[in-house]
Protein backbone atom coordinates (compact mmCIF):
# COMPACT_ATOMS: atom_id res chain seq x y z
CA UNK A 1 0.00 0.00 0.00
CA UNK A 2 1.93 3.54 -1.08
CA UNK A 3 2.23 5.21 2.20
CA UNK A 4 0.27 8.88 2.06
CA UNK A 5 2.45 12.03 2.44
CA UNK A 6 0.27 14.06 5.68
CA UNK A 7 2.76 17.03 4.90
CA UNK A 8 4.00 18.28 1.73
CA UNK A 9 8.19 17.47 0.67
CA UNK A 10 10.43 19.79 1.14
CA UNK A 11 12.84 20.71 -1.85
CA UNK A 12 16.12 21.66 0.25
CA UNK A 13 16.53 21.96 3.80
CA UNK A 14 16.41 19.58 7.50
CA UNK A 15 13.37 17.71 8.43
CA UNK A 16 13.11 17.05 12.05
CA UNK A 17 11.06 13.62 12.38
CA UNK A 18 10.18 11.58 15.17
CA UNK A 19 9.80 14.64 17.65
CA UNK A 20 8.54 13.31 21.17
CA UNK A 21 4.67 14.38 20.79
CA UNK A 22 3.82 17.96 22.14
CA UNK A 23 7.37 18.88 21.75
CA UNK A 24 7.06 20.42 17.96
CA UNK A 25 6.43 24.13 19.04
CA UNK A 26 9.12 23.75 21.19
CA UNK A 27 11.10 22.57 18.79
CA UNK A 28 9.79 25.43 16.50
CA UNK A 29 10.77 28.47 19.41
CA UNK A 30 13.56 27.05 20.03
CA UNK A 31 15.51 27.40 16.51
CA UNK A 32 13.75 30.64 16.67
CA UNK A 33 11.56 29.69 13.43
CA UNK A 34 8.53 32.15 14.35
CA UNK A 35 10.32 34.35 12.49
CA UNK A 36 12.11 32.37 9.29
CA UNK A 37 11.77 33.93 6.24
CA UNK A 38 11.01 30.53 4.49
CA UNK A 39 8.73 27.95 4.44
CA UNK A 40 8.55 26.13 8.10
CA UNK A 41 5.99 22.87 8.22
CA UNK A 42 5.12 21.71 11.76
CA UNK A 43 2.97 18.38 11.95
CA UNK A 44 1.80 17.03 15.18
CA UNK A 45 0.08 13.82 16.66
CA UNK A 46 0.78 12.02 13.44
CA UNK A 47 0.96 8.47 13.45
CA UNK A 48 4.09 6.76 13.38
CA UNK A 49 4.76 2.99 13.07
CA UNK A 50 8.09 3.44 16.07
CA UNK A 51 5.80 5.22 18.70
CA UNK A 52 2.46 5.38 18.87
CA UNK A 53 2.01 9.09 17.61
CA UNK A 54 5.27 11.60 16.48
CA UNK A 55 5.83 15.52 16.09
CA UNK A 56 7.43 16.31 12.71
CA UNK A 57 9.24 20.23 11.82
CA UNK A 58 10.02 20.95 7.98
CA UNK A 59 12.59 23.84 7.54
CA UNK A 60 12.71 24.55 4.50
CA UNK A 61 16.57 25.89 2.88
CA UNK A 62 18.22 25.35 6.61
CA UNK A 63 20.75 23.50 7.90
CA UNK A 64 21.06 22.82 11.60
CA UNK A 65 24.27 23.63 13.61
CA UNK A 66 25.36 21.24 16.25
CA UNK A 67 25.01 23.66 18.63
CA UNK A 68 21.29 23.54 17.32
CA UNK A 69 21.45 20.00 17.48
CA UNK A 70 22.45 19.41 20.84
CA UNK A 71 19.76 22.16 22.27
CA UNK A 72 17.23 19.61 20.43
CA UNK A 73 18.67 17.12 22.09
CA UNK A 74 18.01 18.09 25.73
CA UNK A 75 14.22 18.47 24.33
CA UNK A 76 13.23 15.78 22.14
CA UNK A 77 16.74 13.40 22.52
CA UNK A 78 15.03 10.46 20.35
CA UNK A 79 14.56 12.65 17.15
CA UNK A 80 16.00 12.48 13.72
CA UNK A 81 17.30 14.87 11.31
CA UNK A 82 16.90 14.30 7.82
CA UNK A 83 19.13 16.97 5.52
CA UNK A 84 16.84 17.19 2.18
CA UNK A 85 18.92 18.15 -1.00
CA UNK A 86 16.85 18.14 -4.21
CA UNK A 87 13.97 15.94 -2.61
CA UNK A 88 15.96 13.57 -1.20
CA UNK A 89 17.28 12.62 1.93
CA UNK A 90 21.04 12.87 1.81
CA UNK A 91 21.65 12.23 5.18
CA UNK A 92 19.92 10.77 8.25
CA UNK A 93 20.79 10.89 11.75
CA UNK A 94 19.06 10.11 14.87
CA UNK A 95 19.81 13.06 17.54
CA UNK A 96 22.07 12.00 20.60
CA UNK A 97 22.67 13.52 23.45
CA UNK A 98 26.25 14.42 24.16
CA UNK A 99 27.73 13.29 27.64
CA UNK A 100 28.73 17.07 28.03
CA UNK A 101 27.00 20.11 26.77
CA UNK A 102 29.13 23.51 26.56
CA UNK A 103 28.45 26.87 25.66
CA UNK A 104 24.55 26.68 24.64
CA UNK A 105 23.07 27.34 28.31
CA UNK A 106 23.96 28.97 31.21
CA UNK A 107 24.14 27.57 35.00
CA UNK A 108 20.82 28.29 36.86
CA UNK A 109 23.69 28.95 39.74
CA UNK A 110 24.31 32.92 39.88
CA UNK A 111 26.91 32.41 41.73
CA UNK A 112 28.70 29.70 40.10
CA UNK A 113 32.33 31.11 38.23
CA UNK A 114 30.80 30.10 34.80
CA UNK A 115 28.41 33.10 34.68
CA UNK A 116 31.83 35.51 35.71
CA UNK A 117 34.24 34.07 33.42
CA UNK A 118 34.25 31.48 31.05
CA UNK A 119 31.87 29.34 29.38
CA UNK A 120 29.25 27.00 30.64
CA UNK A 121 30.17 23.52 30.96
CA UNK A 122 27.29 20.31 31.69
CA UNK A 123 27.91 16.73 32.09
CA UNK A 124 25.12 14.66 31.29
CA UNK A 125 24.18 13.13 34.67
CA UNK A 126 21.04 11.16 33.30
CA UNK A 127 19.40 10.90 30.02
CA UNK A 128 15.44 9.90 30.66
CA UNK A 129 14.43 12.69 31.92
CA UNK A 130 17.87 14.77 30.77
CA UNK A 131 19.89 16.02 34.39
CA UNK A 132 22.68 17.82 33.56
CA UNK A 133 25.55 18.50 36.40
CA UNK A 134 27.15 21.98 35.94
CA UNK A 135 30.67 20.91 35.39
CA UNK A 136 32.40 24.03 37.48
CA UNK A 137 29.68 24.73 40.60
CA UNK A 138 28.35 20.67 40.56
CA UNK A 139 24.38 21.55 40.88
CA UNK A 140 22.38 20.01 39.05
CA UNK A 141 19.33 21.08 36.69
CA UNK A 142 16.68 19.00 35.52
CA UNK A 143 13.91 19.15 32.75
CA UNK A 144 12.04 22.18 33.72
CA UNK A 145 14.60 24.37 34.40
CA UNK A 146 16.64 23.40 31.25
CA UNK A 147 13.67 24.40 29.52
CA UNK A 148 13.68 27.75 31.25
CA UNK A 149 17.25 28.30 30.97
CA UNK A 150 16.92 27.59 26.75
CA UNK A 151 13.99 30.49 26.89
CA UNK A 152 11.18 28.38 25.53
CA UNK B 1 49.42 5.31 44.07
CA UNK B 2 50.93 7.88 41.92
CA UNK B 3 49.04 11.31 42.40
CA UNK B 4 51.69 13.62 41.51
CA UNK B 5 50.24 16.60 39.21
CA UNK B 6 46.72 15.87 40.35
CA UNK B 7 44.17 18.34 41.75
CA UNK B 8 41.96 17.96 44.33
CA UNK B 9 39.06 20.15 43.71
CA UNK B 10 36.02 17.81 44.95
CA UNK B 11 35.21 14.79 46.86
CA UNK B 12 32.82 13.74 43.83
CA UNK B 13 36.19 13.21 41.99
CA UNK B 14 37.94 11.06 44.93
CA UNK B 15 37.16 6.86 44.22
CA UNK B 16 37.13 5.13 47.85
CA UNK B 17 40.72 4.12 47.09
CA UNK B 18 41.97 7.33 46.43
CA UNK B 19 39.82 8.18 50.09
CA UNK B 20 41.75 5.09 51.78
CA UNK B 21 45.17 5.78 50.59
CA UNK B 22 45.13 9.45 51.66
CA UNK B 23 43.97 8.24 55.00
CA UNK B 24 46.67 5.56 55.07
CA UNK B 25 49.37 7.69 54.19
CA UNK B 26 48.20 10.59 56.28
CA UNK B 27 48.68 8.40 59.19
CA UNK B 28 52.05 7.60 57.84
CA UNK B 29 52.96 10.96 57.87
CA UNK B 30 51.72 11.98 61.50
CA UNK B 31 54.05 8.98 62.43
CA UNK B 32 56.73 10.28 60.97
CA UNK B 33 56.42 14.54 61.11
CA UNK B 34 60.26 15.26 61.92
CA UNK B 35 61.53 12.68 59.33
CA UNK B 36 59.58 14.29 56.55
CA UNK B 37 60.40 17.80 57.65
CA UNK B 38 62.40 18.13 54.23
CA UNK B 39 60.73 16.28 52.26
CA UNK B 40 59.51 19.37 50.30
CA UNK B 41 62.64 21.40 50.24
CA UNK B 42 62.83 24.01 47.88
CA UNK B 43 58.99 23.78 46.79
CA UNK B 44 57.43 26.93 46.90
CA UNK B 45 53.56 26.67 47.94
CA UNK B 46 50.75 29.96 47.06
CA UNK B 47 47.86 30.69 49.13
CA UNK B 48 45.55 32.77 47.05
CA UNK B 49 42.50 33.55 49.24
CA UNK B 50 39.52 35.40 48.17
CA UNK B 51 37.55 35.07 51.03
CA UNK B 52 38.54 35.25 54.64
CA UNK B 53 39.94 31.76 56.02
CA UNK B 54 41.50 31.50 59.14
CA UNK B 55 41.94 28.00 60.52
CA UNK B 56 42.61 26.32 56.62
CA UNK B 57 44.86 29.10 55.72
CA UNK B 58 46.70 28.61 58.54
CA UNK B 59 46.69 25.18 58.61
CA UNK B 60 48.09 24.57 54.68
CA UNK B 61 50.76 27.04 56.05
CA UNK B 62 51.58 24.88 58.58
CA UNK B 63 51.39 21.82 56.77
CA UNK B 64 53.72 23.17 54.26
CA UNK B 65 55.98 24.82 56.48
CA UNK B 66 56.49 21.08 58.89
CA UNK B 67 57.85 19.69 55.38
CA UNK B 68 60.53 22.19 54.75
CA UNK B 69 58.85 24.16 51.70
CA UNK B 70 58.10 27.66 51.85
CA UNK B 71 54.63 29.52 50.69
CA UNK B 72 53.74 32.41 49.30
CA UNK B 73 50.34 34.53 49.66
CA UNK B 74 47.83 37.15 48.62
CA UNK B 75 47.11 38.66 51.74
CA UNK B 76 44.12 40.91 50.30
CA UNK B 77 42.94 39.72 47.05
CA UNK B 78 40.60 42.43 47.20
CA UNK B 79 43.54 45.32 46.91
CA UNK B 80 45.76 43.21 44.37
CA UNK B 81 45.08 42.96 40.85
CA UNK B 82 41.78 41.19 41.35
CA UNK B 83 40.34 44.13 41.89
CA UNK B 84 41.85 45.82 38.92
CA UNK B 85 39.61 43.37 37.13
CA UNK B 86 41.86 40.60 36.44
CA UNK B 87 40.74 37.69 35.64
CA UNK B 88 40.64 34.45 37.43
CA UNK B 89 42.61 32.42 35.04
CA UNK B 90 44.92 35.36 34.50
CA UNK B 91 45.69 35.48 38.22
CA UNK B 92 45.78 31.76 38.63
CA UNK B 93 48.07 31.49 34.89
CA UNK B 94 50.24 34.16 36.78
CA UNK B 95 50.88 32.91 39.94
CA UNK B 96 51.27 29.29 38.68
CA UNK B 97 54.79 31.07 37.31
CA UNK B 98 55.93 31.80 41.11
CA UNK B 99 54.59 28.27 42.19
CA UNK B 100 54.76 24.59 42.29
CA UNK B 101 51.32 24.18 43.93
CA UNK B 102 48.59 26.23 44.47
CA UNK B 103 46.09 26.33 47.65
CA UNK B 104 42.89 28.28 46.50
CA UNK B 105 39.59 29.50 48.24
CA UNK B 106 37.37 31.49 46.26
CA UNK B 107 33.44 32.50 46.63
CA UNK B 108 31.90 31.22 43.54
CA UNK B 109 31.37 28.02 42.92
CA UNK B 110 33.34 26.07 40.62
CA UNK B 111 36.01 28.61 40.76
CA UNK B 112 38.77 26.07 41.62
CA UNK B 113 37.34 24.24 38.88
CA UNK B 114 37.99 26.69 36.38
CA UNK B 115 41.76 27.15 38.00
CA UNK B 116 42.79 23.73 37.42
CA UNK B 117 41.17 23.76 33.92
CA UNK B 118 43.79 26.53 32.97
CA UNK B 119 47.31 25.82 35.13
CA UNK B 120 49.47 23.10 34.60
CA UNK B 121 50.62 22.79 38.40
CA UNK B 122 48.47 20.98 41.10
CA UNK B 123 45.47 23.40 42.61
CA UNK B 124 43.57 21.88 45.88
CA UNK B 125 40.40 23.58 46.58
CA UNK B 126 40.49 25.04 49.59
CA UNK B 127 36.58 25.97 49.54
CA UNK B 128 34.26 27.34 46.55
CA UNK B 129 31.59 29.02 47.71
CA UNK B 130 28.97 26.78 49.29
CA UNK B 131 30.02 24.04 46.44
CA UNK B 132 33.18 21.68 48.22
CA UNK B 133 36.04 21.72 50.99
CA UNK B 134 37.26 18.62 49.64
CA UNK B 135 40.20 18.98 52.56
CA UNK B 136 37.64 19.59 55.46
CA UNK B 137 35.98 16.41 54.28
CA UNK B 138 39.56 14.57 54.30
CA UNK B 139 40.22 15.39 57.69
CA UNK B 140 36.82 15.02 59.14
CA UNK B 141 36.97 11.13 57.39
CA UNK B 142 40.91 10.76 59.13
CA UNK B 143 39.66 11.88 62.38
CA UNK B 144 36.42 9.43 62.71
CA UNK B 145 38.88 6.96 61.88
CA UNK B 146 41.35 7.81 64.01
CA UNK B 147 38.98 8.09 67.11
CA UNK B 148 36.97 5.15 66.48
CA UNK B 149 39.06 3.08 65.03
CA UNK B 150 37.35 2.28 61.89
CA UNK B 151 34.57 3.72 59.88
CA UNK B 152 32.62 1.07 58.37
CA UNK B 153 29.89 -0.18 60.54
CA UNK B 154 29.35 3.46 62.62
CA UNK B 155 26.29 5.10 63.10
CA UNK B 156 27.07 8.77 62.34
CA UNK B 157 24.67 11.91 63.42
CA UNK B 158 24.73 15.23 61.96
CA UNK B 159 23.06 17.74 63.58
CA UNK B 160 22.59 21.71 62.79
CA UNK B 161 22.16 23.12 59.17
CA UNK B 162 22.42 20.64 56.96
CA UNK B 163 20.93 22.58 54.39
CA UNK B 164 23.80 24.93 53.44
CA UNK B 165 26.39 23.87 55.20
CA UNK B 166 29.24 22.12 52.65
CA UNK B 167 30.77 20.07 55.27
CA UNK B 168 28.06 17.92 55.72
CA UNK B 169 26.75 17.79 52.27
CA UNK B 170 30.43 16.35 51.40
CA UNK B 171 31.01 14.00 54.71
CA UNK B 172 27.68 12.65 53.67
CA UNK B 173 28.60 11.94 50.10
CA UNK B 174 32.12 10.74 51.35
CA UNK B 175 30.84 8.63 53.88
CA UNK B 176 28.16 6.68 51.26
CA UNK B 177 31.43 4.87 50.48
CA UNK B 178 31.23 3.22 53.63
CA UNK B 179 29.01 0.89 55.49
CA UNK B 180 27.36 3.63 57.71
CA UNK B 181 24.10 4.49 59.17
CA UNK B 182 23.79 8.30 59.21
CA UNK B 183 20.75 10.74 60.85
CA UNK B 184 20.16 13.30 60.57
CA UNK B 185 18.91 16.01 62.89
CA UNK B 186 17.45 19.20 62.25
CA UNK B 187 14.82 21.91 62.04
CA UNK B 188 12.61 21.46 59.15
CA UNK B 189 13.55 24.31 57.74
CA UNK B 190 17.22 23.11 57.41
CA UNK B 191 17.06 19.43 56.21
CA UNK B 192 19.81 17.80 54.55
CA UNK B 193 19.02 18.47 50.65
CA UNK B 194 17.11 15.93 48.12
CA UNK B 195 19.96 15.85 46.35
CA UNK B 196 22.00 14.23 48.65
CA UNK B 197 19.43 11.86 50.28
CA UNK B 198 18.80 10.35 46.91
CA UNK B 199 22.37 9.79 46.21
CA UNK B 200 22.67 7.83 49.98
CA UNK B 201 19.87 6.09 49.01
CA UNK B 202 21.39 4.64 45.72
CA UNK B 203 24.06 3.71 47.57
CA UNK B 204 21.94 2.14 50.28
CA UNK B 205 22.66 4.04 53.03
CA UNK B 206 20.39 4.34 55.34
CA UNK B 207 19.42 6.97 57.08
CA UNK B 208 16.72 8.62 59.86
CA UNK B 209 15.95 12.66 59.52
CA UNK B 210 14.55 13.58 63.30
CA UNK B 211 14.18 17.16 64.82
CA UNK B 212 15.50 16.38 68.67
CA UNK B 213 18.57 15.24 69.95
CA UNK B 214 16.55 13.67 72.63
CA UNK B 215 16.20 11.19 69.83
CA UNK B 216 19.36 10.44 68.35
CA UNK B 217 19.41 6.76 69.66
CA UNK B 218 22.59 5.40 69.41
CA UNK B 219 25.60 7.12 67.55
CA UNK B 220 29.29 7.00 67.67
CA UNK B 221 29.71 10.01 66.24
CA UNK B 222 28.12 13.54 66.59
CA UNK B 223 29.36 16.46 63.97
CA UNK B 224 27.89 19.37 64.95
CA UNK B 225 27.49 22.75 62.66
CA UNK B 226 26.49 25.94 63.27
CA UNK B 227 22.77 27.12 62.85
CA UNK B 228 23.24 30.56 61.06
CA UNK B 229 20.25 32.73 62.36
CA UNK B 230 19.99 34.51 58.98
CA UNK B 231 19.08 31.50 57.29
CA UNK B 232 15.84 31.79 59.07
CA UNK B 233 12.30 33.70 57.55
CA UNK B 234 10.92 34.00 60.52
CA UNK B 235 12.61 35.09 63.82
CA UNK B 236 10.67 33.19 66.49
CA UNK B 237 11.47 29.88 64.34
CA UNK B 238 14.82 30.21 65.18
CA UNK B 239 14.07 31.00 68.87
CA UNK B 240 12.44 28.01 68.66
CA UNK B 241 14.63 25.45 67.37
CA UNK B 242 18.09 26.91 68.82
CA UNK B 243 17.75 25.78 72.35
CA UNK B 244 17.12 21.93 71.38
CA UNK B 245 20.73 22.51 69.26
CA UNK B 246 23.28 23.15 72.12
CA UNK B 247 25.11 21.02 73.24
CA UNK B 248 25.27 21.37 77.32
CA UNK B 249 26.98 19.17 79.67
CA UNK B 250 23.31 17.56 80.24
CA UNK B 251 23.40 16.64 76.59
CA UNK B 252 26.26 14.24 77.17
CA UNK B 253 23.75 11.66 79.02
CA UNK B 254 21.96 11.48 75.66
CA UNK B 255 25.05 10.82 73.99
CA UNK B 256 26.65 8.18 75.91
CA UNK B 257 30.34 7.62 74.11
CA UNK B 258 29.20 9.30 71.07
CA UNK B 259 32.36 11.47 69.77
CA UNK B 260 31.52 15.36 68.90
CA UNK B 261 33.04 17.16 66.06
CA UNK B 262 32.84 20.54 64.64
CA UNK B 263 34.13 21.91 61.52
CA UNK B 264 34.51 25.60 63.67
CA UNK B 265 33.74 28.15 63.96
CA UNK B 266 31.42 27.55 66.69
CA UNK B 267 29.34 30.14 68.53
CA UNK B 268 27.12 28.62 70.91
CA UNK B 269 26.19 25.41 69.75
CA UNK B 270 28.70 23.34 71.87
CA UNK B 271 28.75 24.95 75.61
CA UNK B 272 33.23 25.62 76.05
CA UNK B 273 31.87 23.09 79.54
CA UNK B 274 32.31 20.30 76.69
CA UNK B 275 35.40 20.99 75.76
CA UNK B 276 37.12 18.92 78.70
CA UNK B 277 34.84 15.93 78.54
CA UNK B 278 36.12 12.47 76.94
CA UNK B 279 33.17 12.94 74.16
CA UNK B 280 34.86 16.42 72.87
CA UNK B 281 37.01 15.92 69.69
CA UNK B 282 36.84 18.44 67.94
CA UNK B 283 40.33 20.65 68.61
CA UNK B 284 41.94 17.10 67.69
CA UNK B 285 39.94 17.05 64.61
CA UNK B 286 41.23 20.67 63.77
CA UNK B 287 44.90 18.92 64.55
CA UNK B 288 44.07 16.68 62.34
CA UNK B 289 44.22 18.61 59.42
CA UNK B 290 48.12 19.22 59.39
CA UNK B 291 49.12 15.49 58.85
CA UNK B 292 46.17 14.83 56.04
CA UNK B 293 47.04 18.34 54.33
CA UNK B 294 50.83 17.61 54.70
CA UNK B 295 49.54 14.33 52.98
CA UNK B 296 48.06 15.62 50.12
CA UNK B 297 50.90 18.00 49.21
CA UNK B 298 53.41 15.86 49.27
CA UNK B 299 51.19 13.29 47.17
CA UNK B 300 50.13 16.30 43.88
CA UNK B 301 54.23 17.90 44.20
CA UNK B 302 55.01 13.66 43.57
CA UNK B 303 57.47 13.17 46.49
CA UNK B 304 55.18 10.62 48.24
CA UNK B 305 53.55 7.46 46.51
Amino acid sequence: MKKELKVSAIKNGTVIDHIRPGKALEVVRLLNLENYEDSVTVAMSVRSSLHKTKDIVKIENRELSEDEVNEIALIAPESTINIIKDYEVVEKRKIELPDVIKGILTCMNPNCISRKEGSSKFIVEKREPVVLRCYYCERLMEEGEILKRLRI
Amino acid sequence: MNMKNRDIISIRDMTKEDIEYILKKSEEMEKNMKKNKNLLNGYVLSTLFFEPSTRTRLSFESAMNKLGGRVISVAQPKASSVAKGETLADTVKTVEQYSDVIVMRHPNEGAARLAADVVDIPIINAGDGANQHPTQTLLDLYTINKECGKIDGLSIAMMGDLKYGRTVHSLATALAYYNVKLIFITPEELKMPSEIKKYLKNKGIPYREISGIDEIGKADVLYVTRIQKERFPDPADYEKVKGIYKILPETLDILGNAKIMHPLPRVDEISPEIDKSKNAIYFRQARNGIPVRMTLLSLVLGEME
